[in-house]
Formats: C-alpha cells, sequence, structure tokens
C-alpha cells in the first residue's frame, strides 16, 4: 500500500493521505432508530476481505473518495 | 512452540474432547491465564483451549512486554494496579521464571500540553494508591543518563512522570506459566486448531466449530486477538473494534545497561532493554486498519528517527528483527470484557497494545465472571454494554496511541 490512486491527482504515496476508516453502514437487519444510531457511532464490521473505507488527500486535492481494500493483503481492488 | 521449550515445561498435550464446561478460543496470555484461574481459584477443569497456531503466537509473543498501571482514568489504574499485583506474585504463584523485573518508568513530555497531561496523571496516580511520581529533567538524568534532555535539539525535555511499578516480563514465559498451570489441572491445551464457526441453539451459543469437529461447551469465551470480530460474527455480533498493525522492532546488543524503561507520549515511542541486552523499540499502532503482518521499512525509519532524538546511543546499533501484530483497538482505547448480550458467550477484546500487562487481572476476572455467572466489580465498567449506555471509558492518552 506504498501508492493510493486519487481520483483527481492519480497515483500519490500514502504518507500524503488521511484513512477515514471504513463506510459506517449498519447492517439491514439492525431496525430501530435507536440501535442504527448505537452501530453507525460505535460498531465496526472490521471486515477480514475487502473493506469499503474513506481516504482524504491531505497533502493534495484536500477532498475525500471512497476505495475498496482488501484487509488480509494490503491491496486496493476495483 | 519449540521442542526444546517443551522438554523444560510439564505439558501434557490432549485430543479434543467432544464436550467441555468451557471453551476459550485463544491460546495467548489472556486464554491460558483464564483458564489457569478457573483451574486453581474455581475448581473448573472440565475447560479445553483452542489456539488456531501454537500457544503465544499471536500478540502474546508479539508484544514489548511492559507492564504499568499509570492510565488516566481510575477505573484502568485500579484495574492494571492489580494486574501489577498478581503478576509481581507469579512467579511464586506458578513457580515458573517469567524473567519479570521491576524498572521503573518514565514517561516523558516535551510540551507544556504535554507536561499538564503528566502533572493530572501523577494526581489520580496517587490518588488512586499507584506510586507515580513528577520528576524534572535533572533528576531524569539521574534515573537515565543516557537521555537527551536537548532532544536532538528538537524535542527538548520538559519533564516526566515517573511510574515507579513499571516493570517487564519475558512475554512467553508468562504464556509458557500460565499454560502448564492450567494444563497441570487438568485443562485440554489444543494447538494447531482453528475455531471456524459457532455452535448455536436459537440465539445460545452452544459450542464451537474446529476443523478438528465440533466442540460443545457450557459457556464459549472469546480471548482472540485481532480476529474478533470474524468470531463475533458467527454469533451474529457487532464489537466496537478495529483491528490495526503494530510494529516493533529489537537491536542488537548495549552493554552499557538502560535501566528504566523510557517512553514518550509525544513521540509516541517507547524503548526497554531486555535480558539479552537488546533495545526494544515500539511505536504506536498503524494508522490504517488491516489484518496484514507486513512490516515496513518507513516504521523502522521514522521509529528509529524518533529513538535517536531521546536516546543518541541508538544511532551506534544495528537493527536485528522486527515483526507485526494484530491488535484488536476499541472504539474508546479500552479493553472490552464479559457478557455479550448473547447466551453462552463471553468475551475478552479491545486489548489493543495494552494487553499484556492485563494477562493476569484480565484472565483472573474473567475466570470469575465465567465461575460465578456475574460481573466482577473491577471490570464492570469494562462491560460491552458501556457503549449503548453512553459510558465509553475513553483514556487514549495512556494507551501508547494517540
Amino acid at each position: 500500500m506504498l501508492t493510493i490512486i486519487c481520483p483527481n491527482c492519480g497515483p500519490r504515496p500514502v504518507e500524503e493521505f488521511r484513512f477515514g476508516g471504513e463506510l459506517p453502514v449498519p447492517p439491514a437487519h439492525i431496525t430501530s432508530d435507536a440501535d442504527r444510531d448505537l452501530d453507525r457511532v460505535w460498531m465496526f464490521t472490521n471486515v477480514e476481505g475487502v473493506q469499503v473505507e474513506r481516504w482524504f488527500h491531505d497533502a493534495g486535492c484536500h477532498r475525500w473518495h471512497t476505495a475498496r481494500r482488501d484487509t488480509r493483503l494490503d491491496r486496493f481492488v476495483d | 512452540m519449540n521442542e526444546f521449550v517443551e522438554t523444560l515445561l510439564e505439558l501434557t498435550w490432549h485430543e479434543p474432547k467432544t464436550s467441555y464446561d468451557v471453551v476459550i478460543i485463544g491460546g495467548g496470555g489472556h486464554g491460558l491465564a483464564t483458564a489457569y484461574y478457573l483451574a486453581t481459584r474455581h475448581g473448573i477443569t472440565n475447560v479445553a483451549v483452542i489456539e488456531a497456531d501454537y500457544i503465544g503466537s499471536g500478540n502474546s509473543g508479539r508484544n514489548t512486554a511492559i507492564i504499568r498501571a499509570n492510565y488516566g482514568i481510575p477505573e484502568s489504574i485500579r484495574f492494571y494496579n492489580h494486574s501489577i499485583e498478581l503478576y509481581r506474585n507469579l512467579e511464586d504463584e506458578t513457580g515458573c521464571w517469567i524473567m519479570h523485573a521491576n524498572k521503573g518508568l518514565i514517561w516523558m513530555a516535551h510540551t507544556e500540553t504535554g507536561m499538564r497531561a503528566e502533572r493530572s496523571r501523577v494526581q489520580l496516580n496517587n490518588a488512586c494508591g499507584v506510586e507515580t511520581l513528577l520528576v524534572d529533567p535533572m533528576e531524569i538524568k539521574r534515573l537515565c543518563p543516557q537521555i537527551d534532555l536537548t532532544g536532538g535539539g528538537r524535542y527538548p525535555v520538559l519533564g516526566a512522570s515517573y511510574h515507579v511499578p513499571g516493570s517487564t516480563a519475558r512475554h512467553d514465559r508468562v504464556v509458557w506459566a500460565y499454560a502448564q498451570g492450567a494444563m497441570q489441572r487438568g485443562v485440554h491445551v489444543i494447538q494447531g486448531t482453528a475455531v471456524t464457526g459457532l455452535l448455536r441453539d436459537g440465539n445460545r451459543v452452544v459450542g464451537v466449530k474446529t476443523a478438528r469437529g465440533d466442540i460443545a461447551a457450557g459457556m464459549v469465551m472469546s480471548a482472540v486477538g485481532g480476529d474478533v470480530s470474524t468470531i463475533a460474527a458467527h454469533a451474529g455480533l457487532r464489537l466496537p473494534v478495529r483491528t490495526h498493525p503494530l510494529q516493533a522492532f529489537v537491536t542488537n546488543g548495549y552493554a552499557q545497561g538502560l535501566g528504566p524503561i523510557v517512553s514518550s507520549t509525544d513521540l509516541l515511542c517507547y524503548v526497554s532493554q531486555t535480558a539479552r541486552g537488546q533495545m526494544l523499540i515500539g511505536h504506536e499502532f498503524e494508522r490504517e486498519s488491516s489484518y496484514s503482518r507486513q512490516s515496513s521499512f518507513q516504521f523502522l525509519q521514522s521509529c528509529s528517527l524518533k529513538m535517536a532524538f531521546l536516546l543518541p546511543f541508538v544511532r551506534n546499533l544495528k537493527i536485528l528483527r522486527q515483526w507485526t501484530g494484530r491488535c484488536d483497538i476499541s472504539a474508546d482505547f479500552s479493553p472490552i470484557m464479559g457478557f455479550t448480550g448473547v447466551d453462552g458467550l463471553v468475551i475478552t477484546t479491545g486489548w489493543g497494545t495494552w494487553g499484556f500487562k492485563g494477562i493476569p487481572a484480565g484472565g483472573e476476572q474473567m475466570a470469575e465472571l465465567i465461575a460465578t455467572g456475574r460481573t466482577p466489580d473491577l471490570i464492570a465498567p469494562f462491560a460491552l454494554s458501556r457503549f449503548a449506555a453512553d459510558h465509553p471509558m475513553a483514556d487514549q492518552g495512556s494507551t501508547g496511541t494517540r
């Protein structure tokens, strides 16, 4: 994970980016509003596999983008 | 665990039975300590500890082996102070030499904000009966002459909190001490067997699925490091835990002994000298969550640079080994222990970068919880339900993270 492809700036070194964590999406089986809020604030899927996550290009275009990364290998996937 | 080590210990390996009173997933420090205390304190010996690889192969064998209690919230100070007391008597209790050494811990501040944090830490530690002293730069130099008080001209040392009971122990030996003590009392430790799922009866967890067949259990405890979200997902449980890599390295031997453990909260790095004379240097966890155990050159570069500012002699040392562990970092940077809301499943997780120091107390308290069916007062604040109750135990500044 030495290089991240920024949709605005192209391939840039990882040090330019800030990690924004996985997208907080509560699973569908959690239905009540209170439980969905609790899940969105505190809980993580923390998947061992492909994770949908946010990246912020701090030293470049200063914009967020969403990427998919395999957390077992630290490689981005399409 | 290699054959040489096995000949030194009284270990009896067993084939898995089809049913146990308690099945513990994860043969690291916390899992084995829980089994040990279940057997010694509560007479529960129909227990299996199931380990995917060999015992101590995960974070128990990858940490930097520091024992301390200088936390920033009273609940944590009490818990880790109890762990220090148990560590102090562990050699007498188990008859195993764990190479426990009381060294003292210098926790340096390089900014006025850092000093303010250390002042409040000292006050709170003392109020909770833990000996932590505020020391000025002259005193730091007396405690550890190798420290460059100018911080390489970039990070001047303004002062420190000196945590007197700070100590280290040999992490593998702690794992083996608990494994031996548990096995001598009839606990089955099953290595090389991965847990692939949980047996369910309705909502209740009634056992584990393994590569070597199903094992029924009256109670299942997860003492897994790193992969805990996967285990919890088998029970339909979501946890406030993310898995982050944490790296460390050792140098070659340094003859002129480094007395205390030296650490800096501003630079987020810490060093102690092992019994072999090597400098054991660690860092905060990686920002990006990952299950990869890939070590990086960037880490060596940034961490050794910071260490060279504080302890200039490390410039002359060579790096021998580096490694990476998977830390389960909880959302509030405190461990999560106790009931999960799923019947038949209890959990000890969120040990992040502070799991080794919590092994004896974590094991003892979880054993009491399993044996009595109620949460002991010492770990009640660390229940999983604290997040729903809006009572997080936030103490990021004391965990070697920030």
